[in-house]
Order: structure tokens, then C-alpha cells, then sequence
């Protein structure tokens, strides 16, 4: 009895102990600048099938910006850290086909993790061309056989991993010639994806003193990098990326 | 002279060809311009098809596009491998049978031997038999006169070339490979085209004319000649320009110079990292969305200065030729001063409208029929100078001896030989 009371007591101060030596890194992103318009992208709403699938004209993406100038879709990483790949237990990331459109368009998963993509669109929509320009070599030879695949509506999930850190990989559609979304590979647990509300929250960081970058693929495609504290209560880090 | 009723259906069919060659950029302009080169991403087989039982129901988004470039260019195939056959007369019937015999030879080889290319096997045997089958029928006259025999037979390989140059740009999707194979269609073009005029009834007339005369021993006169330089040149600096056009619109980046006449509010903007960075924040694409680089900008750049020089050039040809002669040279290059002004146009609209797909098609069209008509003009200016420049042969003749060496002439007279030029 007194064996599994000190056992437990063990157990339960390592668990603390654990905690006590993460913390998340929150943070928000904001544009300073004047973005440019976005447009109305017209051979999607000019498409017999896939322009009926959308109420009104839709538009690019580039810029998703609220109110108070909050920008989404930037991912924001650790540099430096040890490469970790995804356990293979990971829950994979879904990117959908969805009216002739990637949902969502900005992408972030860790090495090994799986990336799926689903085509959701009716059978209108006869089938989609999936097809990926990875130029990282390791990412390369990794996608050998998938780099083109058509997918019927209806058919199978195309799945996909990448072995190597990679910025804004684009994926295309080469039936929709409009149809794009950026996926981003990071070779260790932590990142994360801004939201509408430009907020983002990096979990479980080990306190440390850390290079964080945020990228954005167009106004910030090759990063803006800050260091950064991380203690045991966590830490904050705000970007302001502008547009000239 | 009568023209042979033979050689007029020849005529007719050879205007058939060079039409649909024309019409077969301009749907490869289309694909270019909708982003669709790699929308069927196998060759020759389409999405496991063969190609000519593709399911129009799958026909849907850049699909329509490029499969109906590749049917068309099937077609156009099948039209030169017959106006070769009619070239060449009963003496092709020989080396086409053999042609025909080793395609189909090595296409059931591909078929036998490499499991994975059984489609390009088949593809290849069914190219070899109908060459098979255009020797072994139809024509048995005898060949059109030289060098139109030859002429098929270069337009014979190159059009069976660019097949396997358009499938390869889909099969290794090289970027390259496309910027050959648009500049290789535009030659092929101006060949099926010289091959029309060149069995033109006044083709015809004009080389039996010239034949007969003695006309075309008369030299140049000084003004015909430097005109006929500035022909050749500038058809020249027009080919340039096409393989620049072409450079342009496989990079995928769409417009990388938004402005016009002026490039980002300048005469020649800036390409420095930090210029480049701030234009690719700005703009917003739809499909051609690869960033800009400074290469791009710089070549859009040489494209406009060119076509600056053209216009230029080309004003100057209609120009002389107008001023100084008549006859064909003065309608045909008034006609390509015409040409080259809509192109100019079309390049100014192609920037404005945010490079429409089809303005910019039409933009590849004119550019193709500029090319070709600077070629006719070249080849007719080359052939027959004095008469396309409308000199009768006394004229030509006064015009010769007007402009003799007239240090020659004196020196011939010193020598008691011949009476000194005054």
C-alpha cells in the first residue's frame, strides 16, 4: 500500500514537472499596408457545373483580413528546434475538393504526417486532377507516381506524406486551372495556422529560447523570424507583416 | 500558261492544310492561355483512353482544351502525311512505304517489349499504317516541281516531331519542351503555307515568266536590294519574337508587366530583389499564379522593345515598297504593315484585359500569320525580285546598267574597250 502511495506520488509530480516545462506560445498577426483587391475568378464562375455550385461571384483568397487588419492563413513555426516526424498514429490533415475549390487553401502538417485529400464535389463534376509540385529533392522521390492523379467524384481519398520540410508546396487542379492550395511541411510539432481573427497558438512548447518565424504566401513568403523566450507559463509573439 | 487541273486541287488542298494549321496554334494558343497543357496528364493516351474514344462526357475544364488540341493535330497529321504523297508523286510512294513499314515495326516492338508503353505502341503502329496506306494508294502522277517534293517531306517530319515533342511536354512536363514546341509550330506553319503559294497558279506563272526571260540574270537595283535585306531581317526578328512570346507564356506566371505603355509607371521598371518582392505582393492572379521572377520582366520588356523594332522595320518595307515600286511587293507588305499594326494592338490588349484568353490567343494567331507572310514576302522578293517589285524587263534591265560601278565603267572605257560612262 505504501509502495503504490509513493508510486502514484511519483508519477504525479513527474506529470507536474512535465507540465510545468511546456507552455503554449500564443500570439496574433496583423497586415499593415493596404492589401490589393481581390477578384472575382471568372472561369469558375463562368463553368456550366462548377459556377451553379456557388452562391454569387467568387473571389480570389490571397488576402484574408478582419476588421482590425487580423490576417489568416499565416503559419507560424519554431526554426531550429530538433527535426521530429509525426508518429504514424498522427490524425492526418483533410483538404477537401469542394465546389470546384481546395478547402482549405493554406495547408500546415508535420513530416510523416498524412495529408488527405477528398473530392466532395458531385458527379456534375466529373473528376479533378490532382497535382503536386514538391521541389524539395527528399519530397521529390517521395511523391514518385503521385505528382498527376485524376479523381473521380466519389472516388478514393488520394493520401500523402512528405518526408522533408517544404514551404507553400502548391497543389493544383489541372481540369480547374483555377483550383489551388499551398501546403507547408514543417519538421517539427510546432506550428500552427492563424485563424480569422489573425490569433494562432503554438501547444506544448518546451521552455527554451526559440528562432519563430511567420509566413504568409504573399506578403511574407519567405518569413518574418523573431526570437523568443518560452516559459514555463508560455509566451506571447504578435507579428505585423506589412505590404509595401 | 494552263495550269493543270491536278496541280489546282493540289492547291486547294495544300490552303486546307496551312488553315488548319492555323487553327491548330490558335487551339494551342488556347490551351496555353487556359492554363490547360497538362489538364490530360497521359499521352498518348488520354486518362487511359485511347485517344479517339476519350468519352466527350469527360470533355469538361481544360480537358475540351487540350484533347481537342491533340485531335486537331491528328488530323493535321493525316493531312500532310497526304499532301506529302501528293507531293512527291508515284517517286514517294517508295520511301513512304518504307517509313510507314519501320513505324509500324517499331511500334509492335514498344507494344511486344515494354508492357508500360503499350499505348505509345499502338500509337506509333497506327501512325506507321496510315503512312502504309498513303503509299500504297492514290496518287501515281508525276512529283509537283522542285523543291515543293522536298518540302512535304521536311513538313513530314516535322509534323510527326512536334507529335512526340507535345507528348513529351505533357509526359516530362518540361516547360521547355513546350517553348520548342510553339516555336517549331509557327515554322511548320510558314512551311505548309510557302507549300500553297508554291503551287499557286501565280506561283506558277511567275517561275515559268521568269524562266523564260532573262530577267532574273539582271542585278539588283541598290534600293530592291537593301529592301530585300530589311524582308529578310525583319522576318527574322519576327521569328525572335515568337520564340519570345512563346518563352513568355510557358513560364506560368501569367502577366509579369501589368501596365502598358509604361512597366510599374516607368519607362523600364526595376527588378532588384526588394522591387520584385513588393510586385509579387501585389498581384493577384487566377491561374497563371507562379510568382514573377526578374528574368520574367525583363523578358516582357525585350518582347515590347522588339516589337517596337518591328513595327518600325515593317513600316519601312510597306514604305519603300509603296513609294519605289508596285506588283505584289507593295500590296503584300502593305498587308503585313496592317498585320503587324493589329498585332501591335493585341499585344497593348493582351496586357490591358489582363491577358483574356482570348485576346491573347489572337495575339498568337496574328503573330503566326505575321510570320508567315513575311516568309511568303522574303521567298517572293528572293525568286522573283524584279517582277514582284512590278519592273517590267526593260525596266529592270535600265535599272541594272543605271547602276553600274560607274569606276568600273571608266576604267573599262580608259582601256579603249568601251566608252567611258558620262
Amino acid at each position: 500500500m505504501k509502495l503504490s502511495f509513493a508510486l502514484l506520488t511519483a508519477i504525479g509530480v513527474a506529470s507536474l514537472a512535465q507540465f510545468a516545462t511546456a507552455g503554449d506560445i500564443t500570439g496574433t498577426v496583423t497586415l499593415s499596408g493596404t492589401p490589393p483587391a481581390e477578384i472575382p475568378i471568372t472561369p469558375l464562375n463562368n463553368d456550366p457545373v462548377c459556377g451553379k455550385m456557388h452562391n454569387g461571384k467568387v473571389t480570389t483568397e490571397f488576402y484574408v483580413v478582419g476588421a482590425n487588419k487580423e490576417l489568416a492563413d499565416v503559419i507560424v513555426m519554431l526554426k531550429g528546434v530538433p527535426a521530429k516526424s509525426a508518429d504514424a498514429s498522427a490524425a492526418p490533415v483533410v483538404m477537401d475538393q469542394k465546389g470546384c475549390l481546395y478547402t482549405p487553401q493554406i495547408v500546415a502538417l508535420q513530416t510523416g504526417q498524412k495529408l488527405v485529400v477528398k473530392n466532395s464535389d458531385p458527379s456534375t463534376v466529373p473528376m479533378h486532377n490532382v497535382r503536386i509540385n514538391p521541389t524539395v529533392p527528399a519530397n521529390v522521390d517521395a511523391s514518385t507516381g503521385k505528382m498527376s492523379q485524376p479523381q473521380m467524384s466519389g472516388g478514393a481519398d488520394l493520401t500523402y506524406t512528405f518526408p522533408a520540410a517544404e514551404d507553400f508546396m502548391k497543389f493544383q487542379c489541372d481540369v480547374h486551372p483555377w483550383m489551388f492550395a499551398w501546403v507547408t511541411v514543417v519538421d517539427n510539432p510546432y506550428f500552427a495556422l492563424t485563424g480569422k481573427d489573425g490569433k494562432f497558438t503554438i501547444k506544448n512548447v518546451p521552455a527554451g529560447h526559440y528562432k519563430i518565424v511567420a509566413l504568409h504566401r504573399k506578403a511574407a513568403p519567405k518569413g518574418i523570424e523573431k526570437e523568443i523566450d518560452v516559459k514555463d507559463s508560455g509566451a506571447t509573439a504578435d507579428f505585423t507583416i506589412e505590404i509595401k | 500558261m494552263n495550269q493543270p487541273t491536278h496541280y489546282r486541287w493540289l492547291h486547294r488542298f495544300a490552303i486546307l492544310t496551312a488553315l488548319a494549321t492555323l487553327a491548330l496554334i490558335g487551339i494551342g494558343g488556347l490551351v496555353t492561355s487556359h492554363e490547360a497543357g497538362m489538364s490530360v496528364p497521359d499521352w498518348p493516351n488520354s486518362y487511359g483512353y485511347n485517344m479517339f474514344s476519350f468519352p466527350p462526357s469527360r470533355w469538361v475544364g481544360g480537358i475540351l482544351y487540350e484533347h481537342t488540341h491533340r485531335l486537331w493535330a491528328s488530323m493535321v497529321g493525316l493531312l500532310v502525311i497526304a499532301l506529302t504523297r501528293w507531293l512527291g508523286g508515284r517517286a514517294s510512294r517508295k520511301p513512304l512505304a518504307i517509313v510507314g513499314l519501320l513505324e509500324m515495326l517499331a511500334g509492335i516492338v514498344i507494344f511486344a517489349v515494354l508492357p508500360k508503353e503499350k499505348a505509345t505502341g499502338g500509337f506509333l503502329t497506327g501512325i506507321g499504317g496510315m503512312v502504309l496506306l498513303a503509299a500504297l494508294v492514290w496518287v501515281r502522277g508525276e512529283p509537283a516541281p522542285r523543291p515543293l517534293p522536298q518540302l512535304g517531306w521536311i513538313t513530314f517530319f516535322i509534323v510527326q516531331f512536334q507529335g512526340l515533342l507535345g507528348g513529351l511536354r505533357v509526359v516530362l512536363y518540361k516547360d521547355q519542351i513546350g517553348i520548342f514546341h510553339a516555336t517549331l509550330a509557327q515554322i511548320f506553319f510558314v512551311l505548309t503555307c510557302l507549300i500553297a503559294l508554291m503551287t499557286s497558279r501565280w506561283w506558277q506563272q511567275m517561275a515559268f515568266t521568269n524562266h523564260k526571260s532573262q530577267i532574273t540574270k539582271a542585278p539588283l537595283i541598290p534600293s530592291l536590294s537593301s529592301l530585300q535585306k530589311i524582308i529578310f531581317a525583319t522576318t527574322a526578328l519576327i521569328l525572335f519574337q515568337l520564340i519570345l512570346g512563346a518563352t513568355m507564356r510557358h513560364q506560368h506566371a501569367g502577366l509579369s508587366i501589368h501596365d502598358f505603355p509604361l512597366a510599374y509607371g516607368k519607362l523600364w521598371p526595376a527588378t532588384d530583389p526588394a522591387s520584385i518582392a513588393r510586385y509579387n505582393e501585389h498581384r493577384i492572379e487566377i491561374m497563371a499564379i507562379n510568382p514573377i521572377t526578374a528574368f520574367q520582366i525583363q523578358l516582357q520588356m525585350v518582347h515590347r522593345v522588339v516589337a517596337v523594332l518591328i513595327l518600325l522595320a515593317v513600316g519601312w518595307c510597306a514604305w519603300k515598297s509603296w513609294r519605289k515600286f508596285s506588283g505584289p511587293l507593295a500590296k503584300i507588305s502593305a498587308f503585313w504593315f496592317c498585320l503587324i499594326l493589329c498585332q501591335a494592338t493585341l499585344g497593348a490588349a493582351t496586357v490591358l484585359t489582363n491577358k483574356a484568353a482570348d485576346v491573347a490567343t489572337l495575339h498568337v494567331l496574328i503573330g503566326a500569320l505575321s510570320l508567315a507572310t513575311g516568309a511568303a514576302l522574303s521567298i517572293i522578293a528572293l525568286r522573283f525580285p524584279h517582277r514582284a517589285a512590278g519592273l517590267s524587263p526593260a525596266e529592270s534591265v535600265l535599272s541594272s546598267v543605271s547602276s553600274m560601278d560607274l569606276k568600273g565603267a571608266i576604267e573599262v572605257g580608259s582601256a579603249g574597250k568601251m566608252p567611258a560612262a558620262r
